[in-house]
């Protein structure tokens, strides 16, 4: 949509409302309204990709970058990628912190 | 211009949707509107009408089959009666505000129970405000001319929504009236092929019936209501073209015998030709009555109807649905309502009968007359009567 919804007048609206720019869906942002958010613990992560399969919305991004992560036996393990989560599709229902084996995930309260 | 016929005038639908040329028809069948898409998938069979038929498995799945392939661009007929109408009623509502231009006849019946397969207004009643034009028609003439005028309103690019025409079940579908056809060349230059704004093609797809949120919803009612409100001029200039055409004319509200009149019936449907009658003989009897009918339904012709009727001192409203714990009957309910502002209106009397096709002999016209005239006199009337029923 070329507006936010509440500003169209019904004069504006096409014929039927017929939706008529395929894909604008991405312009509706579902993770406005979540009342909490998952945060990750990247030196706990494993980079398994539990919480990335397990996301109901696909509102786990896989992003690159580099973390150092210190093992128990003190070795260092090097990460090229972590996981974050969009949070404009993120709802919040926090089945990635459930689903996570190392518990790396917290889900927090979202504050505006 | 063709002789006059004989034809059945369930038949003669048939045969106007075949001159129409629609594309889709999908039915299921339901007494009394049965002959109807019987004789077309006769025509669909014998390769007289090149259209696809669907057999649907019920008429929830027939109307929803008529909003896919008219939104895929299709010119699409079907019909249906009582019941099958109610079945429908969900798809109704979402085939008009998609303003999708489907054509459907409805074959007034009753709406059970207890069960009955005869003729009353229950049916359309029920699903008045779901957003179709709806036309309502006295004989098998009109019913053949109005279904084919139904598809050029209803295509209309300033149009484009679904239109029921309304025959009385029996008492016209399953009787044998003479009519003029029309030949296929004045069809053809009256009816333009179907070309939609929007249609369902993978070249360029659209969303049809998305997802409303509340920010936007009322918006989308207002678009519809105007676009419903302003047909009226759209089908006033379909009748008019019509009318040069074939000689005959229709209009939203029709009146009989009103030039000196000092008392009006208004009918619907099929009691328009019996009013008729009745104005006749009590003219002869010196009784100076005359007859309103309403064609236009929906969207409600009110300015019409108030020229019309405010002209006159006493309006027997004759209709035949009996609105449960209501007030009155819907069509007096609208002519009340529409006059609601006036100063000076006049005596508006309304009587329910011929409920599940109770037969109203002209009499019957007779005697509504004196029990509305003398409960005016007496400054007793009603807020309606429920005619001839046994106490």
């Amino acid at each position: 949509m070329a507006k936010p919804m509440d500003q169209y007048t019904w004069k504006d609206l096409t014929v039927g409302n017929v939706v008529d720019e395929p894909g604008n869906s991405i312009e509706y942002h579902t993770g406005d309204w979540k009342s909490q958010r998952p945060q990750w613990n990247q030196e706990k992560c494993i980079r398994c990709g539990v919480c990335w399969n397990f996301c109901p919305d696909n509102a786990i991004e896989k992003r690159a970058g580099e973390f150092i992560v210190t093992a128990k036996d003190g070795r260092k393990i090097k990460y090229d990628h972590y996981f974050v989560a969009d949070l404009e599709y993120c709802k919040g229902c926090g089945i990635c912190a459930h689903e996570c084996i190392t518990g790396c995930i917290e889900m927090i309260e979202e504050v505006d | 211009m063709t002789n006059r016929i004989g034809m059945e005038v369930s038949l003669m639908v048939s045969e106007a949707v075949k001159l129409a040329n629609v594309d889709v028809i999908a039915a299921y069948p339901i007494t009394p509107q049965t002959h109807i898409v019987e004789h077309l998938s006769e025509l669909v069979a014998d390769g007289e009408l090149d259209a696809e038929y669907i057999c649907v498995e019920s008429e929830h799945s027939a109307m929803s089959a008529c909003a896919g392939s008219s939104a895929a661009g299709a010119r699409t007929y079907t019909a249906t009666a009582s019941q099958g109408l109610q079945l429908m009623s969900e798809i109704l509502y979402a085939v008009a505000p998609m303003r999708l231009p489907v054509v459907m006849t409805v074959a007034n019946r009753t709406v059970s129970a207890p069960l009955t397969i005869w003729n009353d207004h229950s049916d359309i009643m029920a699903n008045r405000d779901c957003g179709w034009i709806m036309i309502f028609v006295e004989n098998g003439q009109e019913d053949f001319d109005q279904t084919i005028c139904a598809f050029r309103i209803a295509e209309d690019r300033r149009v484009l929504l679904p239109v029921i025409v309304n025959m009385d079940g029996f008492i016209l579908s399953h009787v044998i009236e003479p009519f003029e056809p029309v030949d296929q060349k004045t069809v053809d230059s009256f009816l333009p092929p179907f070309d939609p704004i929007y249609t369902m093609h993978p070249d360029r797809p659209v969303t049809m019936g998305a997802f409303t949120m509340p920010e936007i919803f009322t918006e989308t009612k207002m678009a519809h209501d105007v676009a419903l409100r302003e047909s009226e001029a759209v089908i006033k200039e379909v009748w008019e073209e019509w009318g040069k055409l074939t000689g005959r004319h229709y209009t939203a509200v029709e009146e009989y015998m009103t030039d000196d009149a000092a008392t009006v019936f208004v009918t619907i449907g099929s009691f328009s030709e019996l009013g008729m009658e009745v104005v006749d003989a009590m003219r002869q009897k010196g009784v100076k009555v005359g007859l309103v009918k309403i064609r236009l339904f929906r969207p409600f012709p009110t300015e019409d109807i108030l020229s019309a009727l405010t002209k006159f001192k006493n309006v027997l409203v004759i209709e035949r649905f009996l609105a449960l714990g209501g007030v009155c009957g819907p069509l007096a309910e609208q002519i009340k309502a529409a006059m609601y502002k006036l100063k000076d209106t006049p005596n508006i009397v309304d009587f329910v009968c011929g409920l599940s096709g109770r037969d109203v002999p002209p009499e019957e016209f007779f005697g509504m007359y004196e029990t509305a005239i003398n409960a005016i006199k007496d400054g007793t009337v009603k807020e309606f009567y429920l005619w001839g029923v046994r106490e």
